[in-house]
This record gives structure tokens, sequence and C-alpha cells, in this order.
């Protein structure tokens, strides 16, 4: 598997690489990947699924026998690469990888005229493919988490492909924002889950379910993790605008496989947290909002693909009833709306895409229907809606009946008859855009000009809806004969929920309640398909109070704007651009922060003084100190500051320390020899400029920053604990000899016992040196050709042309 | 650590923070170089008063005085050597391109501090506009 994982890697990356020599057939290498996957896993089908009719000495399913692969990195924190392939995650390796290899295929006929940088697509899908294949593998948290993200960043990538249209770099701005931020909430509720579970391990948790006070924020945290994946209300802003990328990374990403990595969160987590916290009424109140805002909102579309895209976000919702229950019985609907979502919905999207492809359209009123070579696809339109409105016999309408059923008996937890209702309304209006998508197809809400256009649209070629016609034919044929998935979902369940008695999957359950309930929603909604002008009336009046609630594109727009805001406010009132207006703050928290805490701390003060011989010492470095802040010449300040490093030297001498003396000694005299030659160019002496800061401010900071330090100082000296003698240093004075061969411990501290320590204050050093010399010897403006000359012959004097005006404004 | 030298470590500090917190880089540099010295005296006294030097052989170890806090002064020298070294090529540049050494404001920031509109921004709400406008009414 994590060959696999590799394999993905390497073929998106050598496509990246490749640049825009492959063209099309970037899709075709980029297939490889999820068909070499999709041979795996078939060969692994049998020992996965097993036989699901076989029981253990309790009763219980015993399911399939999950492959399992474990790569080492940090086992001694547990982070290590833990794959794991049961059933459900074969169902959804089957839509990752399978849809995946017809979406390559597609996308040779759908870019057909390749534009420069759009065989990038290929590889980032490839990339993508990987990262969703992770998280379906994954058995450990944290890879799960890494590869989420990974999927968000294809995702951000693919959606934002076309970088010179501003809409899509929008969109992808978007949804990197919506599902980045939800993201980092997940990282935070798995941390919390594992920690409380005592694993990280996703096939363990089972077995020692996480408990804990702080599990319910945890929980919300993944919840929202998983709503802004899913596109779930107020989180689906960004599903719509992502239908900007082009239909085959639509068809893939953003219909089949990427957004329903929350629901496949969900519904891995359900079995064990469904009854703890808030998270069965989190999961259920949010995803019948989503249900019934997405259908609504797609019955309104005019874009055939925005259409599909509002109706993916109706169908998530739907996924996240079934799944989030944490009954088992109702989630092998849920698998099973799995598969038939996948097939129904990527067919669509590949419909809508050859449309495209072909007219130059896909808006409904400019579609009229269209000539005799495109019956196939007008066929599979009708096959694909069907099954999304769950007209029998397709896959649709098993999982459908499958969900009602399930409900109708298991639903027994406080607001499973509400969450019915809300099933029964969601799929009526499902079947109302179903409706819609056929007859905005067959022309049926075009406009009356231009014709034309569309009824002489060359057909497509074969290979362009060849894809589509394999998914419809699984549509069919898995429809008619539920049995091919049969043993899959129960097998998945049993993975889901191994203490499960999975049920068959079947087309045909006889005259139950359930069955009812589907006449019932096709009937109503073939209603409102016949009268879709009243209902649309009705629509149009009663949303426009709730257009501005309901709306979360506002809400994001408002909050990057508030956001940019405050950003631009705090800028401008902490970056003013001044440096010593920054030092200024910096040494306002120095003086403040640590120091104001030490002040309780002072109590004794040591002794006034230790050695007569400081005195005279002290009273040069003071002295000198002052001078050198005081005096105007340049010169005069450098000659001060030696002679506080001179004096600093002697202060070394007396406290023990000859190194240190000879070490400032040579380097003040390095120093002072540098100033020189620096100041040889500047003026003599200083100018009196505007100040930076107001001379009572400055004075009044200095003065703090003085205190600080004597506080600072005396607390320290008294605050050591630890009795000197066995002090680290006491150790190094007893090992410099043996350990480090040498008398001057010193000396052995700097090269043996500190070495790194030394290497880093080369390093340093080799890098100032570096600059300076850069800094030294890079060229001068070019306009400055005068001056230059003058440099140029080596340690002449200063110029006089320009050094006299500034000396004459100082005098 | 006794009164006197911690008061020397005061004033070298307050004194170089008076010259830091003005406009002349060469007044920063000896500014930059007293609080260098300052912290010199806060490591070396850390380690408690003066003693022997710690040479082995020269003198009893007892009386020796902590040469850790030694090896990290003078690292911290060095240290200082190198920035102030890099600090004066800053202000030689500074003369070769302005003739004058002062550190004035960043108009980057300045101007930043101005601008009116981000253009990330800019994108988001264009699109916002066309998308409000292509889901917005119905068609029949």
């Amino acid at each position: 598997m994590f060959v696999l994982l590799l394999i993905h890697l390497l073929i998106g990356v050598a496509i990246l690489m490749s640049g825009d020599r492959l063209g099309r057939r970037a899709f075709a290498v980029a297939s490889l990947a999820p068909a070499v996957t999709v041979g795996w896993a078939a060969t692994q089908w049998g020992r996965v699924v097993g036989d699901p009719a076989a029981l253990d000495a309790d009763g219980h399913g015993i399911g399939g026998d999950p492959v399992r692969e474990s790569v080492g990195w940090i086992s001694g924190i547990d982070l290590d690469l833990h794959l794991r392939f049961d059933a459900f995650a074969l169902v959804m390796t089957l839509l990752v990888s399978g849809i995946g290899v017809l979406v390559c295929v597609y996308a040779i006929g759908y870019f057909s005229h390749i534009a420069p940088g759009q065989s990038r697509l290929a590889g980032l899908m490839t990339l993508f493919a990987g990262a969703m294949l992770g998280i379906v593998w994954a058995d450990h948290l944290i890879a799960l988490f890494v590869a989420w993200e990974l999927t968000s960043i294809t995702s951000y990538l693919l959606i934002g492909n076309d970088d010179r249209n501003p809409r899509a770099r929008a969109a992808a701005l978007q949804a990197i924002f919506i599902t980045g931020s939800g993201g980092l909430v997940l990282l935070a509720g798995l941390i919390i889950v594992g920690q409380s579970a005592g694993t990280y391990r996703l096939s363990e948790m089972v077995d020692s379910p996480p408990s804990s006070g702080a599990l319910s924020a945890g929980l919300i945290c993944v919840l929202l993790g998983a709503f802004t994946k899913s596109a779930q209300a107020p989180f689906g802003s960004w599903l719509p605008g992502a239908m900007v990328a082009p239909t085959p990374i639509s068809a893939y990403l953003h219909s089949a496989t990427m957004v329903k990595a929350g629901v496949y969160l969900v519904a891995r987590l359900s079995p064990i947290l469904a009854t703890t916290g808030q998270w069965r009424v989190l999961v259920l109140v949010v995803g019948s909002a989503t249900m019934i805002i997405g259908g609504l909102r797609a019955l309104r579309q005019r874009d055939l693909k925005l259409l599909l895209a509002y109706g993916t976000v109706s169908q998530l919702g739907f996924m996240m009833l079934l799944f989030g229950t944490g009954e088992y019985k109702i989630a092998q609907a849920g698998i099973v709306l799995l598969l038939a979502h996948g097939a129904f919905k990527a067919t669509l999207f590949m419909i809508v895409g050859i449309i495209d492809h072909q007219v130059g359209t896909r808006h409904i009123r400019e579609l009229h229907g269209f000539g005799p070579g495109w019956m196939a696809i007008k066929v599979m339109a009708v096959i694909a809606a069907a099954s999304m409105a769950g007209l029998p016999p397709l896959l649709g309408f098993v999982s459908k009946e499958k969900a009602l059923d399930t409900y109708l008996e298991y639903g027994d937890f406080v607001g499973s008859t509400a969450v019915l209702v809300v099933i029964v309304v969601g799929s009526i209006l499902t079947f109302a855009y179903s409706a819609r998508f056929v007859l905005g197809v067959f022309g049926v809400h075009g406009a009356a000009d231009n014709e034309n256009v569309t009824l002489d649209a060359t057909p497509p070629p074969l290979v362009f809806w060849t894809p589509a016609m394999v998914l419809t034919v699984v549509t069919v044929v898995v429809g008619l004969a539920p049995v091919f998935i049969s043993d899959l979902s129960k097998s998945a369940l049993l993975a889901l929920d191994s203490g499960s008695t999975p049920s068959k999957v079947k087309l045909w359950a006889g005259f139950n309640t359930a069955f009812f309930l589907s006449a019932g929603i096709i009937a109503v909604g073939a209603v409102m398909a016949v009268m879709r002008r009243s209902v649309a009336r009705l629509q149009t009046s009663a949303s426009q109070p709730l257009r501005k609630l309901l709306s979360t594109d506002d809400a994001f727009v408002l909050t990057i704007r508030g956001i940019d805001a405050v950003a631009k406010r705090v800028t401008r009132s902490v970056q003013t651009g001044s440096l010593p207006g920054y030092l200024l703050v910096i040494l306002g928290v120095v003086v403040t922060v640590p120091v104001i805490p030490m002040l309780s701390e002072l109590d004794t003060l040591p002794d006034w003084i230790e050695n007569p011989a400081h005195i005279p010492i002290v009273a040069v470095i003071i002295g000198s100190a002052i001078g050198a802040t005081l005096v105007r010449r340049r010169i005069a300040a450098v000659i001060m500051l030696g002679a506080v490093g001179f004096a600093m030297a002697g202060l070394y001498e007396v406290q023990g320390a000859p190194d240190l003396a000879l070490t400032q000694f040579a380097i003040e005299t390095l120093g002072t020899v540098l100033f020189v030659l620096v100041l040889r160019f500047l003026p003599t002496r200083f100018v009196d400029l505007s100040p930076a800061v107001v001379r009572p401010l400055r004075l009044t900071v200095s003065a703090l920053v003085g205190a600080a330090i004597f506080v600072f100082a005396v607390v320290s000296s008294t605050a050591r604990t630890d009795v000197p003698q066995e002090s680290i240093s006491v150790e190094m004075v007893e090992r410099a000899k043996p350990d480090g061969e040498g008398k001057n411990v010193v000396n052995v501290i700097l090269v043996d016992f500190r070495g790194v320590d030394t290497m880093g204050e080369i390093t340093v050093l080799a890098v100032a040196a570096v600059g300076a010399v850069a800094l030294a010897r890079s060229g001068r403006r070019s306009d400055d050709t005068d001056d230059d000359d003058a440099s140029a012959s080596g340690a002449g004097p200063e110029p006089a042309s320009s050094s006299t005006p500034s000396v004459g404004a100082s005098s | 650590m006794t009164v006197l030298l911690a008061f020397t470590a005061a004033m070298l500090f307050g004194l170089g923070t008076w010259l830091l917190l003005q406009r002349r880089l060469t007044r920063i540099v000896v500014g930059l170089g007293l609080i260098g010295h300052g912290t010199n005296i806060l490591l070396l006294t850390s380690g408690g008063g003066g003693g022997r030097p710690p040479v082995i052989g020269k003198s009893d170890k007892s009386e020796f005085a902590d040469p850790l806090p030694q090896a990290l002064a003078l690292t911290a020298i060095v240290i200082t050597f190198g920035v102030t070294a890099f600090l004066l090529s800053m202000a030689y540049r500074s003369w070769q391109l302005t003739h004058d050494d002062v550190v004035a404001d960043d108009l980057e920031d300045r101007m930043i501090s101005r601008r009116r509109r981000d253009s990330d921004v800019a994108d988001v709400e264009a699109a916002d506009l066309e998308r409000q406008s292509d889901s917005a009414g119905d068609d029949e």
C-alpha cells in the first residue's frame, strides 16, 4: 500500500516536472496510478470482503480480514505510518481510484486543445488521488490529518490553476481559507480525541473509546473540520465557487472524492462517538440544514454545473444524516449511497463537461436540445438523473429505499422522526432539481433565439463519453442486481462497527412503508417539475427576505474584509517604520514584563564592594561611558568607547579572567581601528536632527532600562540556590585535564565542552565578515561617479565636496 | 555581584539605551558597544565573585574564579565585535549612498499603512459580485 502511495507521488511529481511537454498525454500517464491501485484493490477484494455471513461465537459478523501495513518513523512517540485497508476503505478506494481512472480518460477528451499549464492539472490530480488514498487508508489520526491537509492544498492548486482568472483565484482562496481553517480545528479535535482515547490508532479506538472532560470540545472540533471539508452549512459556500475549475476536476474532487472526506471521517468515528456529547445532535442538525438548503438552491440555478454543485451539497448533507447517527443499520444505507452518488454524480458532471465543451455553454437558457448524434448523451443524462432522483430500478433508488427503510425501522433516538421528514423533503427537492437538469439538457428551458447553436452542435467523439458510459452501466446493472455490492456493503459496515449485523441490499423489498414514501416522493417531485413556474415564483418571493440570512458568501467576504481591516489597523499602529520607535517598544517590554515581578524579590542588597581595585576601574568605565554619550565629535566618542573597553579589560584581569582581558584588549584595539577607518568618511561632528523619540521620553526609557538592569543584577545574584560546589563549573574544572587535555579551563570549555557553541560563534563571525565586506565593496549609485573615483584611489582623504556642507551645517 | 558592579552595568545599559534611541548610526554603534560591555559585566559576575585565574597547576582549584561565565563572556565579546564591524560597514555604505549615517524611517512601512485596498480582497469581492449576478433571481 505504501508503494502505491509512492507511485502516486512519483507519477504526480514527474508530470509536474515535465511541464507542458506531455500535453494531453499527461492525463494518460496520470491514469496509471489509480489504475494500478484499482488492480491491486481487485486482488485484495476476496480477502477484505471475506464472508460477511459468517458469525462468531457471540452471533456478530466477522467480516473480512483487513490488509495492514506499517512504515516506521518515530516509534518512540507512536508516530508511524499505519495503513489499514478494510472493506470500508475498499468502498472509498473504488470511488477514489475507480472514478480517478475514468476521469483521467475523460480529461483526454475534455482537453482536446490543451492550453499551457493545463497538463499541470494531471500531475496535481495524481498527487491529490494519492493524498485521498492516504485519508482513506490511514489508521492513525495524525497521518489522516496530514493526508487531509494535502487534499486541501492540492484542491486549492487545482481550483486556482488558471491563475490569470481572478474568479479562479478568489474561489481557490475561499476554498483554502475555509477548508484550511477547518483543518486546523480538526487537528486540535483529533489530538483531544487521541489523547482521551489513549491511542491515535482508529482500529484500536473501537476497543478503548475515548472519555475525558475535554472530549466534547474535541468532538465539536472534529465535526467542524468534517463540516468544512464536506461543504456542510454554513461552510458550504466554497464548493459552488470551486466549480470555476475545469469539469474533470469538479467531477473528481468536488463531487466524487474530496468532499466525501468529511463524510468518511464522520462514518469512521460515529460508531465510537455518536452517543458521546453533542455528536449526534450536531451532525443531524447540520446535515438536515445542508440537505434542504442545498436542494433549494440547486432548484434556482441556471448554470447546469452549479445546479449539480448545490445538488452535491444537498447529497453530502444526506450522507451525514445516514452516517452520523451511530446506528449501524442506517450507516449501511450510507455506504450504498456513497457508491450510488459517486456513479451518478460523476456521470452528470461529465455530461455537463461534454455539453460545455461541444456547445460552448452550459446555461440552461442557451440550450435548445440536441441533434440525433447526441442520443447516447441524452440517454445517459436521463439514467444518471433518474438515479439521483431515486427512480427504480437504479442504484440511487436502492440507496434511498435502504435509507428510508432503515430510518423507519431503527431510528429510535430523539429527533429521528424529524430527520426522516427532512430526508423525505430533501428527496422531493432532489427529484425536482434532477428533473430541472434533464429538462435543461433537453432544451425545455431554452430562450427562443439562436436555436441552431445547439441543434447543430457536433456530437462528442466516443472516447469523450465512454467513461460516463461505464458509470451509467454500473448505475443500471448494480441497481438491477444489488447483489454485486451486497457483500461489499455488509463487510464495509462490519469494518466500521464490528458489533453489527448487516442486512442484505435489495432492489425490491416489497410493499413496505419505505416504498410508499418513495412513491410519494416521486409523485410530489413530479408535480413540482410540472408546475415548475409556480414553484419558482413561490421560491423567489419566499426567499427574498431570507436571502441575506442564507447567503454564506456574504459571510465569507465579510470575514475576509474584517480580518483585513483589523490587520491594517494593527499594522498601522505597530509598524510605524521608525527604528527607534520599535526599540522603544522592545525596551519597554523588557523593563516592564520580566523586571516588575522581580521587584518583590528585592529584599537584601549584596555587599557594596568586593575588591578596592574595582573603584578606579569603575570610575574610568562610567566616566568614559558618560563622555562617549555626551561628546559631539565622532572621533571623541569612539575614543571614549575605547577607554571603556580597556577599563573593562582591567576589570577582567582583577576578577581572575586573564583570557577575557587579553581578548578584550585585542578586540578593542581592532575595533578602534575599524571605527577610525569608517569615521574618516563621516562628518566630524554629530548634527542635531529632529529626534526620533522626544527627549523626555528617551530620558525616561534610558533611566528605566538602567534601573531594571540594576534590579535584575541584584536579584539574580542573590537568587542562585544551588551550592557552588555542585555547580556544573566544578565538574568542568575537574574534567578539564583528564578529558580535555588542557590546563586552562576556559580554553577547554570553549574548544571542547562547548565546542559546538564556539562553532556557531565562528559562523556568526564569518557571516558578519561576509556581510561587512559585501557592504564595503559594493559599488555606489551610478550618479556618484566622481566620488567613486575618489574612493577607488584607496585611503585618500575624505572628499571635500561631500563633507563640507554637513560640517558647515553642524558648526 | 556587588552593588558597585551592578550599578556600573546599570549605567552602561542606561547610557547605551540613550544612544540607541538616536538617529545617527555611529551613535547607535557606540551605544551597542556600551550595552555589550554591560552585558559582559552581568555575565562575568553571575558566577560569583572574582578569584584566581582558572588555570590548573597555577593555583588551588578551590580559589578559581568560575570558568564557565568566562567562556560565555568571551563568546559575547567576540560576537559583539562582529556586530560592531557589520554595523560600521553599514555606516560606511550609508555614507556612500547618502553622505550621512542617518537611520531614516522606513518609507515602505509608511506607505503600507496608507494603502487602501488589498489585491486579494479585491479579487474576492469582484468574484463575489459576479457570482451574485449569476445566481440571482430565477429564469422562468
